[in-house]
């Protein structure tokens, strides 16, 4: 069980899939202008990475090695296309701010990151608990991104003003850039850098150094 | 897998059996995924617009039932190239619309349009227009409610867009819909004139809105749609109707 635990709490910090693989970036920025949608979001690819994790591993003896890729993509895409269709349903309103960020995660390459790299060589179980590791990891750094847009950005958590704003009479000057995709690259930035400066061992090796050449070497 | 002749799983048959078989599954997957939850779907869609209207309307409290609420407005239809009422009109023929007045960027409207009568007693108090057209990235659909005089203005809300997440998406802020409620379409003009302006409105202005910081393209694609559904090949005749009915 304790390989299944590591499986798990791996991705949370020390293999987070956003800050330390740097994937997934570009939904990072997009959904996170205020923190509900973002909880949408990391629910939905959640739960598509979990199940894509596990079917993928339930074939893999099977997959033929020169479509496999396409095989993945076609199981994530359809759960992707059932999540999107549930949410439509049961989470009307909030689905209509996510716009097409839910289709797009068939394109996230967590998910298909994590279906090459892991759910091809390991168990359905332990793909499953890899999927569902690496989605909370994604959303753990999600929801400290949207927390601190929305905060800064509109003054308010979830809908619920917290900051008083100026334009609604009160002391907070809402910060627009905040809200603007660039804010999210700062933010997540900070956040790889906090992160390694606590989790040294994060920090890459320089892949080259620049050496003094004396002009008679080079020749 | 027999132990004697080992699974080749890249043979060619088995990566037909997997492609076919996998299109398959997934396909029935899906497809009944999107039949079975469709009904609810289109009730969710139809509530919200219908939530919108009342919301426009002022009619709208949290908890309340949609449906119930809707009943109690009227639905009329429209010839908007007469501005009379024709309730038997086909609300699916449209006609194209002239580039030079297709201000909202359309290109073709229905000719006969239903609208919405909110009726206090027997006294019509608001009438609900359906107004869409282009903003930044979308096409925004919405529904603006004006006074029995067919000038002023009492709200202004769209159920459907897609602008910019935390910009262009302001225009369903309650603070800056606030500020439609009260005014005038018109004025003294027989052009509308009712516009939203970049920066701050005079607090006094009868027909400017405040401007919504970084999403200008969708603030002037709001004017354009309030004004081309007010102008004379929208709405214009039917609410050119409304004013001279009160005046007199």
């Amino acid at each position: 069980m304790s390989e299944a635990r590591t499986v798990l709490i791996d991705p949370l910090v020390d293999n987070n899939p956003v800050t330390l693989q740097m994937l997934g970036i570009c939904s990072a920025l997009a959904v996170t202008t205020s923190l509900l949608p973002a909880l949408l979001m990391c629910v939905a690819l959640t739960s598509v990475a979990a199940l894509a994790g596990a079917a993928i591993s339930a074939l893999r003896h099977r997959i033929p090695n020169n479509i496999r890729i396409i095989v993945h993509m076609t199981i994530i895409a359809s759960l992707v296309i059932l999540v999107d269709q549930m949410l439509k349903a049961y989470a009307f309103e909030t689905s209509k701010q996510l716009s097409v960020f839910v289709g797009l995660i068939i394109t996230n390459c967590i998910v298909l990151g994590r279906a090459e790299a892991f759910a091809m060589k390991n168990g359905v179980v332990m793909s499953f608990v890899d999927g569902l590791g690496n989605g909370l990891g994604y959303s753990v750094i999600l929801i400290a991104v949207a927390t601190l847009r929305e905060l800064f950005g509109a003054g308010t958590l979830l809908g619920y003003p917290v900051f008083e704003l100026v334009t609604d009479g009160g002391w907070y000057y809402a910060n627009g850039l905040m809200l603007l995709p660039p804010s999210a690259f700062f933010i997540i930035g900070l956040l790889i850098w906090a992160i390694r400066t606590w989790r040294t061992q994060q920090v890459e090796k320089p892949e080259y150094q620049i050496h003094e050449v004396h002009r008679t070497e080079v020749y | 897998m027999s132990e004697k002749k080992p699974f080749d799983r890249d043979s060619i048959s088995n990566t037909l059996i997997v492609a076919i078989g996998l299109s398959l599954v997934c396909s029935i997957i899906v497809s009944s995924a999107a039949i079975v939850l469709k009904p609810v779907q289109r009730k969710n869609e139809e509530l919200f617009r219908q939530q919108i209207i009342l919301d426009v309307a002022g009619l709208m409290q949290p908890g309340a039932d949609v449906g119930a609420l809707f009943e109690t407005i009227e639905t009329r239809v429209v010839d908007l190239d007469t501005g009379d009422y024709s309730d038997d009109g086909d609300t699916a023929l449209e006609v194209p619309i002239p580039p030079d007045l297709d201000i909202a960027s359309i290109g073709q409207r229905p000719r006969y349009v239903p609208i919405y009568l909110v009726r206090e007693g027997d006294a019509v108090t608001q009438v609900i227009l359906p107004v869409y057209g282009k903003g930044l990235w979308s096409t925004m659909l919405g529904y603006l409610s004006v006074a029995p005089n067919g000038d002023t203005i009492r709200g202004l809300r769209f159920y459907a867009h897609a602008e910019t997440p935390g910009l262009g998406d302001q225009i369903d802020k309650d603070t800056w819909r606030a500020q439609w409620a009260g005014k005038l379409i018109y004025g003294d003009s027989e052009e509308p004139q009712v516009r939203v302006v970049k920066g701050k409105a005079p607090a006094d202005s009868r027909h400017e809105i405040d401007g919504l910081a970084g999403a200008t393209l969708t603030a002037n694609g709001v004017t354009y749609l309030v004004r081309y559904w007010t102008g004379p090949h929208g709405f214009g005749p039917y609410l050119e109707g409304l004013r001279e009915e009160s005046q007199t």
